[in-house]
């Protein structure tokens, strides 16, 4: 967990599925706040982070940094290596403490909300043992994180284009297709949020735009989603509004 | 929606880490085997007289089937941390001291338990009396269960490390020197013909007091080490 | 805020704590050698020699007051230790971990005076006394937090590591005496009860407890040193521990 001493500016973007004529306004101050402008009555947000920072041994990592997503929203965070995204995904999923600031998930705090099945993190290792199969793999997550309604294990890997691999052990998979796994894991477990770290990476063209397909479907049907990118994949689904801003100099 | 609950999730541990064993069955019959190992290093070293084979055999017993499960323990969480799906347990909805415990308990299933089913070979091989073989089986009955949930508690502190053998040994040994004297203890008193069942309630104590508490304090000690 | 936990906040601010070690470690370290060397001549001559021990016993006057710290260094340990990982205050993070190796020096040199005294008394450089195997627990315990302390990359996840296992040591600790004393007593019957509670003649009574304040004033001496250059490495990139680094002296 070695951070470049140096670090690189990060950026969000704010991409509006559901609702793309919506307004979005940005202040850069001391800190980035990215927030809707113009509504009056703003909905309670489904995650809201004010003054969220994070230091690691009095380096600060991020922050602080201020912003509110939506339900049907897909936020990008841009940021070179170092940028402190990964880190700023794991503070979000509850994994690290912030170092400062406050996170609410639905209005909750956030180990509270975490404890009512709100958050799934895809982080940089796929989280698989290599000696199952992907079926196994998928049915040990549904214990532990529970299962979305309407959906299966099959039609899961299915929607990821694993057809035929339900029975072949995780460790004869590509990267990519372990990648795939993973998004079935999304698709399966009833996160309203997601957090997914460089899941562009490890893809090929189809499944960079199937992680697209997902991250529509998932705003659609009212969830929300955090994308880490270091800018190398293009984010296209709709007509994203895209707010590049600057983290703390 | 089905959000699953507390029983289901430990039951899906269990069900998988049993399923991981089972795929790789060669390689749960290691801390058996060590322990053998190491048995036979002993009457090649001190000489094959059976009544002073037969005098240190319960403490020759207990020490390799203690330097076993602390060679086994390395394998608790480091898969799980290589690939990922440590991170995964510890987002999870449900209380982590459960999962926690349900894996140290598949853990003691796979590494703890053979142990056992071979310490009547050991006790064998170095003569031990025929009638302190009871004791000797129930000693182990309880102190295999706390030195694997002892060695969960250090092994979740040392989980980021590269090469954590040594110190994990160094970790691991203060917190087993009771669970060794009360053991072996107990074994002693039977073979000398003294009452052995003091000891054993101590380590049923220590065993009832440690499924409480050591699967909390292992939670605790994960989320320090992979902050 | 009550005033206890105005004073932690004042204290626990590194620059104000940095201010304070400098100050105070160089006087502790006067006190302690002093009152030592005072407590070293009430032992070593002052004191009558021993109508059964003869002069053998004097090693007391070190061995004891070092046993006494060990267990001290320890406690110190753990409480400091709690309160970093239950109130993330820095400070006691650099102070538990201060104090582990001099709690470990401490230890040590429990050992090998008892070691040492073991062999006119009993013949035999080390004996399986309950006493002396608990001691020699407690340096492993010492020893694993050091090492777990210095295994971890990151300085401030080592510091809570090492602190959560120094709390699983002090747990462990009394555990250890209970099993180690029932242990001894299975083998070896009673002890050798060298120091009767209270049979203690006033002469010698006065140079143990010098010194036992002597070795107390020396490990806070020890540990605010030690914490006063972790506490500036660990601080290295703020404003106030470069200005102590390029020798501009304290900020005000």
């Amino acid at each position: 967990m070695s951070h470049d001493p140096q670090r690189l500016p990060m950026s969000i973007t704010l991409a509006r599925l559901s609702r793309p004529d919506w307004g979005v306004s940005a202040r850069a101050g001391g800190f980035c706040k990215l927030m809707t402008g113009g509504e009056s009555n703003d909905p309670m947000p489904l995650l809201e982070a004010s003054g969220l920072s994070y230091s690691r041994n009095d380096e600060p990592v991020f922050g602080p940094l201020d912003f509110r997503l939506h339900a049907g929203e897909v936020l990008l965070i841009e940021g070179d290596n170092g940028s402190g995204k990964t880190t700023l995904l794991r503070v979000l999923s509850g994994l690290l403490a912030p170092g400062g600031g406050s996170i609410r998930l639905n209005g909750e705090d956030l180990t509270m909300a975490r404890l009512s099945h709100q958050v799934a993190l895809l982080g940089h290792q796929p989280g698989l043992k290599a000696d199952l199969t992907p079926l196994e793999n998928l049915d040990f997550a549904i214990g532990v994180f529970g299962l979305r309604g309407g959906i299966t294990p099959h039609l899961a890997l299915a929607s990821v284009g694993l057809e035929g691999y339900e029975e072949v052990p995780v460790r004869q998979l590509s990267a990519g297709q372990k990648k795939r796994v993973s998004l079935a894991r999304l698709l399966l477990v009833p996160a309203a949020l997601w957090l997914l770290d460089e899941p562009y990476a490890n893809l090929d063209r189809e499944g960079i735009d199937l992680v697209n397909r997902l991250l529509d479907a998932q705003a659609r049907r009212g969830g929300a989603a955090l994308v880490t990118s270091h800018g190398a994949y293009v984010f296209t689904t709709g007509s994203p509004r895209r707010l590049p801003l600057r983290a703390t100099a | 929606m089905r959000y699953g609950t507390n029983a289901s999730a430990c039951a899906a541990v269990v069900r998988r880490d049993l399923l991981l064993t089972w795929r790789r069955r060669g390689d749960a019959l290691n801390p058996a085997l060590f322990a053998i190992i190491v048995v036979v290093l002993f009457p090649l070293a001190l000489g094959p007289e059976p009544n002073q084979l037969a005098r240190i055999s319960a403490g020759i017993v207990f020490v390799a089937i203690l330097l076993a499960g602390l060679l086994a323990l390395d394998t608790l969480f480091r898969g799980d941390h290589e690939d990922g799906s440590l991170e995964q347990l510890v987002l999870s909805p449900h209380p982590l001291p459960l999962l926690l415990g349900s894996k140290i308990a598949v853990h003691w299933l796979t590494t703890g338990l053979p142990l056992i089913l071979v310490a009547p070979i050991l006790a064998e091989m170095l003569h031990l009396p025929r009638s302190t073989l009871p004791a000797l089986l129930a000693a182990l009955a309880l102190a295999t269960p706390l030195l694997s949930l002892f060695g969960a508690v250090c092994v979740a502190l040392t989980v980021g490390m590269r090469r954590s053998g040594m110190l994990l040994a160094l970790l691991v040994l203060p917190l087993y020197v009771p669970v060794l004297i009360f053991a072996a203890g107990a074994c002693n008193a039977a073979q000398s013909g003294l009452p052995f069942l003091a000891p054993l309630l101590w380590l049923g104590a220590a065993l009832a007091l440690a499924l409480v508490l050591a699967p909390m304090a292992c939670a605790a000690a994960l989320r320090i080490s992979i902050s | 805020m009550n005033t206890l936990t105005l004073w932690f906040h004042k204290f626990g601010s590194p620059p104000v704590f940095h201010r304070i070690a400098v100050r105070l470690a160089p006087w502790l370290f006067g006190i302690a050698v002093v009152s030592g060397l005072a407590a070293l001549y009430g032992g070593l001559v002052a004191a009558p020699a021993d109508y059964q021990q003869s002069d053998a016993y004097r090693i007391i006057f070190i061995h004891v007051p070092c046993a006494w710290m060990s267990l001290f260094a320890y406690f110190f340990m753990a409480a400091n230790a709690f309160i970093a990982l239950v109130w993330r205050i820095k400070i006691s993070e650099i102070l538990a971990m201060a104090s582990a190796p001099v709690g470990a020096i401490f230890t040590a040199i429990t050992l090998a005076t008892g070691s040492i005294w073991g062999k006119p008394m009993w013949g035999t450089w080390w004996t399986w006394d309950a006493r002396l195997t608990s001691e020699l627990v407690l340096l492993f315990l010492y020893l694993g937090v050091i090492g777990l302390y210095n295994a971890i990359e990151d300085r401030r996840q080592a510091a809570r590591a090492a602190a959560f296992l120094a709390l699983v040591g002090i747990v462990n600790v009394p555990i250890v005496h209970f099993s180690v004393n029932w242990w001894n007593t299975l083998h070896q019957g009673s002890t050798v009860r060298l120091l009767g509670p209270s049979r203690i003649d006033e002469s010698m009574l006065w140079p143990l407890l010098l010194m036992a304040l002597a070795t107390h004033v020396w490990f806070f001496a020890s540990v605010l040193v030690r914490a006063r250059v972790s506490l500036v490495e660990l601080e290295g990139g703020k404003e106030w521990a470069r200005q102590i680094a390029l020798g501009k002296g304290e900020p005000a």
